[in-house]
């Protein structure tokens, strides 16, 4: 655990050291206040579209830093060469590994508190009140959906040579899922064989992160999901994590690293 | 004067030789797959024997493309052997155990830049779970040691080559190690930089460690090595004490490194001056 936290630290020190975070963060807030400052068509319920693009903004946001934080760890410690100081200590390909994982799904954790303390500060000013169980509900299963996201990255950095591919393909294959994921057994019906079983492969195989995505509970002030719902969803995000990072380790061991 | 053959023979063995090998290097060979070739390989390094005694520095030579970081690699776990064994304090090098009381210096390497020096030490001294007090004590003594005290809060980006070497040098010594293993540490350096860091391994051999360090700077590995190998297109053509090879064969260890590799001297240059 030593070695892991010793790895995860220096990526967390990485996000906040680096501007990207405080890009994304201060652009977020700029859109916001701009927009909820104006009075779209008088309607006394515009703090709901307000909501909505806040949290597609942070949405938008936390994937970006996921994805292109992990991308680039072991490319950028190949192409500096600290790849080679790291690993000539008692640390394992693995230990790396899952150290870059907690450091890359920690540092976003750290991102999306920030965000989610904007967003509740900005919901709460429009609405006058808090619903605080939401919040929370929607930040850890955010988390817990962001935590899939790294782990496929990570492995795509190892299969993937240079980190711009990685992180437009990782982009797609997220954004597909979340747009398509929950669609492709509706369309699997109307397909013939072979298309329908291939088909229903990959919509029984691909991790459904649009599980994750509750914003309408707290755009329409919905009430707060069953704490069992929750924990059920984390454990099946951590599976799909440890499988992306066992098939990673498998991948990374076997690399030459010369 | 004897032939190359003989010199390699004909050294007796030292006082050194009685000390334990910190490391062994039994019939390694290290191919590597060609892509253009579908499939071919290429030997880098063929049939290498060498041992390395306990607190001896020992000069690893040997001209570009000769296998020497190869030969590194495969003693730090980064490349498997072919055939052959490695054995780094009588550990097989497959062990990470292997490497705990080691230090690796690797060539032109670029830190971390948003980290400073002090906290770049800290990371590595994690990962040997140095505890706390003593881990503080040696970043300072480290530190010291590579003169870059003033420069310890300050992140890496703003050092000049030089001193991200010398991070690099005490990255490399932040354990403590009894074996030092370094791929050209002066490479790119300008000669204030290569005398510091020279200063550096005259101090570590004062101190009874074992360093294992490639260069091309023959004149660096004749100020501080004891042993020296030289390596060429995979196959170690010499091994032997510094003092016993310019003694057999009466010449700098640039004349004989420039025999070994098979380089033929230019009429029109002025020959290498002879010892």
């Amino acid at each position: 655990m030593n070695n892991l936290f010793a790895v995860a630290g220096v990526v967390i020190k990485e996000l906040y050291r680096r501007k990207d975070f405080y890009v994304l963060f201060v652009l977020t807030i700029l859109i916001c206040v701009v927009m909820g400052s104006v009075r779209i068509f008088n309607d006394a319920k515009i703090a709901r579209y307000l909501k909505e693009i806040c949290l597609l903004l942070v949405w938008i946001s936390s994937l970006v830093i996921a994805i292109t934080t992990t991308a680039r760890q072991i490319p950028a410690e190949r192409e500096n060469r600290t790849l080679f100081p790291l690993l000539a200590k008692p640390l394992s390909r693995t230990e790396l590994l899952v150290g870059k994982f907690l450091g890359c799904w920690f540092a976003c954790g750290l991102a999306l508190l920030c965000f989610y303390l904007f967003f509740a500060l900005l919901a709460g000013s429009r609405e006058q009140h808090w619903s605080f169980i939401n919040y929370f509900q929607a930040a850890v299963l955010h988390w817990v959906m962001l935590g899939v996201v790294v782990a496929l990255t990570l492995l795509g950095s190892l299969v993937f040579t240079a980190p711009s591919s990685n992180t437009t393909i990782c982009f797609l294959a997220v954004a597909g899922i979340l747009i398509l994921g929950r669609h492709l057994n509706k369309v699997a019906l109307h397909l013939p064989e072979p298309r329908r079983s291939i088909l229903y492969a990959v919509y029984y195989c691909i991790p459904h992160l649009e599980l994750f995505d509750v914003r309408d509970l707290i755009i329409h002030n919905w009430p707060p999901i069953p704490w069992r719902v929750c924990i059920l969803a984390t454990v099946y995000a951590l599976a799909y994590a440890t499988a992306f990072l066992i098939a990673a380790s498998l991948v990374f061991r076997r690399k030459a690293i010369n | 004067m004897n032939t190359l053959a003989e010199n390699v023979s004909m050294i007796k063995p030292s006082p050194l030789l009685a000390r334990k090998a910190i490391v062994k290097i039994e019939n390694l060979c290290v191919e590597y797959r060609r892509r253009e070739l579908c499939g071919a390989t290429k030997p880098v390094v063929n049939n290498l024997n060498l041992s390395v005694q306990e607190g001896e520095v020992y000069g690893f030579l040997g001209p570009n493309g000769a296998g020497k970081t190869t030969t590194m690699n495969v003693l730090l776990g980064f490349t498997n052997a072919t055939s052959g064994e490695a054995w780094l304090f009588g550990e097989n090098v497959r062990e990470p155990i292997a490497r705990q009381r080691i230090g690796y210096l690797p060539e032109l390497t670029y830190y971390y830049k948003f980290l400073s020096a002090e906290e770049l030490l800290r990371f590595y001294a994690c990962i040997f779970r140095i505890p706390k007090a003593e881990r503080e004590r040696r970043i300072d003594d480290v530190l010291k040691l590579v003169e870059l005290e003033h420069a310890r809060k300050r992140q890496i980006k703003t050092y000049s080559k030089g001193m991200q070497q010398r991070v690099g040098l005490a990255q490399a010594l932040v354990n403590n190690p009894e074996l030092l293993i370094l791929d050209e540490p002066t490479s790119g350096l300008d000669p204030v930089g290569r005398m510091k860091v020279r200063e550096v391994i005259q101090r570590l051999k004062n101190e009874g460690k074992t360093v294992f360090f490639s260069s091309h700077e023959l004149g660096e590995v004749e100020t501080v090595c004891d042993r020296v190998a030289i390596l060429h297109q995979g196959e170690l053509k010499l091994d032997g004490r510094l003092s016993e090879l310019a003694e057999s064969n009466r010449c700098s260890l640039e004349q004989l490194f420039l025999r070994v590799v098979g380089y033929e001297h230019h009429p029109d240059t002025p020959p290498l001056p002879c010892v």
